[in-house]
């Protein structure tokens, strides 16, 4: 089984869970975060101090997939995110260890 | 001993403009808070910086022209007197004209308490428009319409309806509105209805097949408390509006108007919290604070002549017409993010018609009345907001509107974190 962490931007949440359900991708889990990469953030002024923001608002995304599953979700998901401008974010894959569904207690491939 | 009673009429007359013209300002603040509650975060600051600059705008151009267009009161308030004007010789002349008048009459006040009771008001009717184009709108296209709306579209349908001047000459009103369902709430509705018909919707508002994707506020506290103050500012705007305390019949009047004002927006509430829960099955809050003000727009246009339970029908029936109207408007693709457009323009148009009822007013002169008022605004600042359009843009770009209007327009988040300092 392996984690997909996307980082989106925001508006591109409903395009992303949309194109995810399509491909049968059940669960997903939503944080709002803040953060950069190559696209800079902008100076601000606030009575008549400037200020940087470095830090944009993105959005992350959790899923959780089985191993036959992992070409299509991140293709999935990299097409629906895209917009072509800067800051369209990252993906980032990693292994899990374990599934459990807590109300069934079922594990593996059958909890996701 | 007479001329003592008239002083003390005089001074309890303008004092009750005052208190009203303050009680009305409030409502700028309600406006704010209802406004900065209904949009999202990302959008908040802008939508503040237009109501603050709006208020400021109205009261400077009504003061620099609007007054003279309206009431004939002098460009840059030439007409007020001031208290270096108020001698003995002006002092007697008021004591004569009141001993000639008699107390029957509308009686003698300070003209610059009746200029600060009407400011307001034309600070309410621009006040309508920023919370139907919220989101995405220029701030200073906005502030630009504002200065026109403000300084001549609003006082030109004002003179021709309070100030009873005929329509360029051509018919003269038969218009009954106590204290302005047409002539501010309608008028505002039909100026941002040009405004968002050139504007479009939000982004992600409408799907292609025709579904209506909902944009929730980010601060219902703020929106509940906006509805609030507007409704404890209403019973200055219909309140003031019968123009006089000093007396009798007028001070009963200003009572059972006030009490007719809070009758109607309790109608409107429930109302409108009924008809949520048949249709959605639960109460909306944001639809219930709609309703209550929708409530207080019916009554507006004649908060005196009905009796209390009446008055609370006529809310009522308008808190049930506004749910209709807010999901009329979603369905048509206008996008109006406060309801706006229902609340002030359809059931501003209930409030003038129902006057017909409540008041005795004349089904035909109200009609005249309100067509007059709604193509005079509606078609005077569709060509506004069309030369706006073309000299700056009336439109944020679609990063714009993604990033937030707040960073946008306005280099200030109204809920900021993660700062860093440098």
């Amino acid at each position: 089984m392996k984690m997909i962490n996307a980082i989106i931007k925001p508006f591109k949440l409903d395009d992303v869970r949309e194109a995810l359900s399509e491909i049968g991708v059940q669960g997903i889990t939503v944080t709002e975060v803040k953060g950069f990469g190559r696209q800079k953030g902008h100076t601000e002024l606030y009575r008549g101090a400037e200020y940087v923001v470095d830090f944009l608002p993105k959005l992350k995304v959790e899923v959780v997939v089985k191993d036959s599953a992992l070409e299509q979700t991140i293709e999935t998901i990299s097409k629906a995110a895209n917009t072509g401008k800067i800051g369209d974010g990252k993906i980032f894959v990693s292994t899990i260890e374990e599934a459990i569904r807590i109300r069934t207690g079922e594990t593996g491939d059958d909890a996701i | 001993m007479q001329n003592e009673i008239f002083e003390l009429q005089y001074a309890m007359d303008t004092f009750y403009f005052l208190v009203s013209g303050a009680l009305v300002m409030w409502m700028a603040a309600g406006f704010a808070m209802l406004e900065a509650g209904l949009v999202r975060a990302k959008n908040t600051t802008e939508i503040l910086t237009k109501n603050v600059a709006l208020f400021a705008i109205a009261c400077t151009m009504y003061l620099i022209c609007g007054y003279e267009i309206m009431y004939d009161g002098g460009y840059f308030l030439s007409g007020v007197t001031t208290v270096a004007q108020m001698d003995d010789a002006a002092v007697a002349a008021i004591l004569e004209a009141s001993n000639e008048a008699g107390f029957a009459d509308m009686g003698e006040y300070a003209g610059a308490s009746d200029f600060f009771f009407q400011v307001v008001f034309v600070a309410t009717a621009m006040s309508i428009v920023s919370g139907a184009v919220a989101e995405r709108m220029k701030l200073w296209a906005f502030l630009t319409f504002a200065i026109v709306m403000t300084g001549l579209i609003y006082p030109m349908e004002g003179s021709w309806t309070w100030n009873g001047d005929s329509v360029f000459g051509i018919y003269a009103l038969d218009y009954s509105d106590y204290a302005g369902s047409g002539i501010v709430h309608l008028a505002g509705a039909a100026a941002a209805l040009a405004g968002v018909l050139l504007l479009g919707p939000r982004k992600g508002k409408y799907g292609a097949d025709g579904s209506v994707h909902p944009i929730p506020g980010a601060n219902l506290p703020l929106a509940t408390l906006g509805t609030f103050i507007l409704w404890m500012g209403w019973f200055g705007f219909n309140g003031g509006s019968t123009l006089k305390l000093g007396g009798i019949g007028v001070a009963n009047e200003v009572a059972n108007v006030f009490l007719n004002t809070n009758a109607a927006a309790a109608g409107g509430l429930i109302g409108a919290l009924i008809v949520a829960r048949i249709l959605f099955g639960k109460a909306d809050l944001s639809m219930v604070l709609n309703g209550a003000l929708a409530g207080l727009v019916a009554i507006t246009a004649d908060p005196a002549s009905p009796g209390p339970l009446m008055s609370t029908i006529v809310g009522l029936v308008g808190g049930v017409i506004v749910v209709f109207s807010i999901l009329f408007f979603d369905k048509i693709k206008i996008d109006d993010p406060v309801g706006a457009l229902s609340v002030h323009g359809t059931v501003g148009i209930f409030g003038v018609m129902v006057v017909c009822v409540t008041g005795g007013a004349s089904v035909g002169g109200q009609l005249v009345g309100l067509l007059t008022i709604f193509v005079w605004v509606f078609v005077t600042s569709l060509i506004t907001w069309f030369i706006i359009k073309a000299i700056m843009g009336i439109r944020v770009s679609e990063e714009e509107e993604y990033e937030g209007v707040d960073l946008a327009e306005c280099g200030m988040e109204a809920y900021p974190e993660f700062v860093s300092q440098n």
